[in-house]
């Protein structure tokens, strides 16, 4: 016999006109190495087929499915419920805009976080068809790959103070990936031009430190390193101009 | 009623209808992208191992050319694929991965000098040349004579979407995500779009396209136990075979992936085996070796998976409460290579077995894992039956992959052929004009809405959506597997009929208002059933064995009779698909012949027996 789980769940079809926001509680007995797919998908199926959520991969490869799990935004495809007390409370990430339930809307925020930091290569070179491709160091396209891990999942956002404060906050996840485009040679942007995308309070200097994006991140990406780098090289682009002997 | 105008609406953003939409968009074309997931999202992402393109770089891949290439995919497919496709793709391959690398993807590249590998569990050495220092590298795969994976880490699918998207967003071109397409706009000769359900409030919308491309991958969902991801039904594959025109081809063609883990059927990539990772069995004893002396582990995935099968049923299996099972072993390869190489594997194995595959066996066996058959096109993507139809990826027959697509060329296809039908739409649309017939296009609207309306309020029935879906994924396991027969194959067939009738009559449990999954599911049960009854009745017609169909009541491949592709249309008020075969290939660059791996038993053209 395994434990008797009771999942209180946030409740609320802002499409349905009857629906207010509340809280629903499911229960099921707990099975050998039951994740929380598992679990919402048995809740769907058997007691409430009108309980929103999302998953796809259901792999912890896509960022589908992040949710508030007992207070801490994770993946839920990838959480057993052994590593859970057996109450368990499911809410939706905040900061994004509620779809149903306990999906929110994360596509359209971040197809705005990318436009707004060019998530892009930029460059002046036109692809030659036909002609070898540029070299590269396979230790740093090691390095590029440890920050393009980044699956978008939002955890970092839902968990940030500041995020959950202003609106144009752009995030964790926004900062990683400029890093990732300055540590790119393909990439021509000067660090003057990354200093108009990120350095403001909506960007690099917004970030009060907390730092609790690095410990929900579930690919465990180094975010904290990297807002450590970007402060300081977007700090010195600030001042820079002070240092500049001789050039008056 | 919102309705949209565009030039391209593309029906699917992964990254075969990222690519296309890219190659439009760059051509000044407007294009609108429909994804029922925020595209990065999409299934392509789970790819891991690598993409197929002969650049030779690496030393183990010296001297590859797309010749090599070619012969490898013709001979993986067991002579089922469209040769004349085959080169197109193989010889566009290498400059589709460089530009890939031009717009920003971190290829894993060559490091000059002396490094160990394994193969089949012994450990070799190999030099990289200085010259070829920081040029794209590959690793091996199964069934291809040179190593020929180009990859990231085991990201590769994660990477190539990412960076598809980022050229999405840089283009500018419009994504819908969380919309679904639910039908196409046609007249039975011209398709002028499609009427699509918003996933974000259940409320339907029009778009009008002078073409409109299906790139919405594999319809795996129809099984059980399946790699794929949830969303993986076959979406925009129904909705082609719900026109009685678009024919499906060679529905029976499904890949079972070697190594998906115990119980989850979550992928592990093939690069596993490729970097020298060895299956074991019970005994925790090599096995591949003794049934394919020549390539081991590292043969197609059909016959591996055949052999695993095989071994399991011969009482070698490893028992659990999931059932029996194999091992995969990647402990040799050691710590480093896993936490750089098989990062994604690593994670998995952690998370859902609580194994730590440095020091410990994964538990593995085959699980469906890809759809070769899908909306039949010409080579440059025009799907047959509609003008301004278009299909690509997993979700098309171009046909690349014939009866057993090797690893490494479905992300291949997914740019090569995005790449390639892009530019043929664009052609398309500098020719073409459309007439909307606006009577049509509201009366597919309404009939969308009727529909709706109709499961909500129970018209036609109260059906459990859920236990439909349920039973039609364990009869394709139970009798549309790996191994095939037509006893079996008939039984699937008549239980599949019977709930094909159920699925016209499914009613609600819930309210369906907004984006209600049930209704979401349930307005696709019934296309999901017609899916699952081509793939057994076309198995149920093909007396013979090739690639991944396998019969044990025909086990010869059958060239005589069966070197064809199976198209399958779907007849008002029909009850099973219309089946017509048309030749595998006009061009035969290749002869048919030995494959080299597999067991080998031929009839060949003139009818003459071949082999064991």
């Amino acid at each position: 016999m395994g434990r008797e789980l009771t999942f209180h769940i946030f409740r609320y079809n802002p499409e349905d006109p009857d629906s207010a926001p509340h809280t629903d509680t499911f229960s099921m007995e707990e099975r050998e190495n039951l994740t929380l797919f598992i679990a919402l998908t048995h809740i769907r199926e058997e007691q409430d087929p009108s309980l929103q959520f999302d998953f796809c991969c259901r792999a912890g490869i896509c960022g589908s499915c992040a949710m508030v799990i007992n207070g801490r935004p994770g993946l839920a495809c990838k959480t057993l419920t052994r590593e859970l007390p057996k109450e368990i409370t499911l809410m939706p990430l905040p900061v994004f805009r509620l779809i149903g339930d306990l999906s929110v809307d994360t596509g359209t925020w971040f197809r705005v976080m990318n436009e707004k930091v060019g998530s892009w290569i930029h460059t002046s070179k036109e692809f030659k068809p036909g002609a070898r491709e540029e070299r590269m160091d396979n230790a740093l396209a090691e390095e590029i790959y440890e920050l393009e891990r980044c699956i978008e999942c939002g955890c970092c956002v839902a968990s940030c103070g500041t995020a959950n404060m202003r609106e144009d906050f752009v995030g964790a996840v926004a900062m990683n990936r400029i890093a990732r485009f300055m540590m790119d040679p393909r990439d021509e942007r000067t660090a003057d031009e990354y200093f108009e995308v990120i350095g403001t309070d909506e960007g690099i200097f917004g970030c009060m430190g907390l730092l609790a994006c690095e410990d929900v991140c579930p690919k465990n990406i180094p975010l904290q390193d990297q807002l450590g780098i970007l402060r300081r090289k977007m700090g010195w682009n600030a001042v820079k101009h002070l240092f500049r002997f001789g050039s008056l | 009623m919102e309705t949209i105008w565009t030039d391209l609406l593309c029906i699917g953003a992964g990254l075969a209808g990222e690519r296309v939409a890219v190659e439009a968009s760059a051509a000044g074309f407007q294009s609108v992208c429909l994804s029922i997931v925020p595209p990065r999202r999409s299934h392509s992402s789970a790819a891991q191992g690598g993409m197929q393109a002969s650049l030779g770089n690496c030393c183990l891949g010296d001297a590859d050319c797309p010749d090599t290439h070619f012969q490898d995919t013709v001979k993986g497919s067991d002579w089922g694929c469209d040769q004349e496709v085959a080169r197109l793709f193989v010889e566009t391959a290498p400059e589709a991965v460089r530009e890939m690398a031009f717009w920003g993807i971190p290829w894993n590249r060559v490091v000059p000098g002396k490094s160990v590998y394994f193969k089949g569990g012994k450990q070799y050495e190999k030099t990289e040349s200085e010259e070829k220092e920081g040029l794209i590298t590959a690793r091996d795969f199964g069934g291809t004579t040179k190593w020929r994976a180009c990859y990231t880490s085991d990201g590769t699918g994660h990477t190539l979407l990412y960076t598809m998207d980022n050229k999405v967003v840089e283009l500018g071109v419009t994504v819908h995500d969380r919309t679904e397409a639910i039908s196409l706009i046609h007249d039975g000769e011209t398709c002028m779009g499609a009427v699509a359900r918003c996933l974000k409030t259940g409320r339907l919308r029009t778009y009008l396209a002078r073409a409109t491309l299906i790139a919405t991958g594999g319809f795996g969902k129809i099984y059980r136990e399946s790699t794929n991801a949830v969303i993986n039904d076959g979406g925009g594959t129904m909705i082609a075979l719900d026109t009685e025109v678009v024919p499906i081809g060679n529905p029976e063609a499904i890949q079972f992936h070697p190594t998906g883990i115990v119980p989850t059927n979550i992928l592990v990539t093939e690069g596993c085996r490729g970097d020298g990772g060895t299956l074991l069995d019970v005994n925790e004893e090599r096995f591949m070796h003794e049934y394919e002396p020549e390539k081991g582990e590292l043969a197609s995935r059909d016959v591996v998976s055949r052999w695993m099968t095989h071994h399991i049923r011969r009482g070698l299996g490893v028992k659990s409460a999931y059932g029996d099972h194999l091992w995969l072993d990647i402990r040799h390869l050691g710590a480093e290579h896993i936490k750089t190489k098989l990062r994604e594997v690593e994670e998995i194995c952690n998370n859902f077995l609580g194994v730590d595959p440095i020091t410990q066996l994964i538990p593995v066996r085959p699980a469906q894992h890809y759809s070769m058959g899908g909306v039949r096109t010409n080579k440059d993507g025009a799907a047959y039956g509609l003008k301004g139809l278009f299909a690509a990826g997993e979700a098309a027959c171009w046909d690349l992959h014939g009866f057993n697509r090797l690893g490494g060329n479905s992300l291949a296809e997914t740019i090569v052929a995005g790449k390639i039908v892009g530019q043929k739409i664009v052609e398309f649309l500098q020719g073409a004009e459309t007439k909307y017939d606006t009577a049509l296009i509201k009366g597919a609207l309404v009939k969308g809405q009727e529909r709706i309306d109709g499961i909500i309020s129970g018209r036609a029935g109260h059906e459990n959506v859920f236990e439909i879906r349920n039973a039609m994924q364990d009869e394709l396991m139970e009798r549309v597997g790996i191994f095939r027969n037509g006893k079996d194959l008939q039984k699937a067939v008549d239980n599949l009929q019977g709930l094909y009738e159920r699925s016209k009559r499914v009613g609600l449990r819930s309210s369906g208002r907004g984006a209600n999954p049930e209704l979401t599911l349930a307005l696709k049960i019934r296309g999901m059933v017609r899916l699952a009854l081509c793939v057994a009745y076309g198995a149920l017609k093909r007396s013979e064995s090739r690639g991944c169909h396998a019969r044990e009541d025909c086990e010869a491949r059958n060239d005589r009779d069966w070197l064809n592709r199976t198209l399958a249309t779907w007849g008002k008020e029909a009850d099973l698909p219309t089946l017509n075969y048309e030749a595998a290939s006009k061009v035969m660059e290749l002869a048919p012949g030995d494959r080299g791996y597999g067991v080998c038993k031929i009839i060949s053209c003139d009818g003459e027996i071949l082999g064991a």
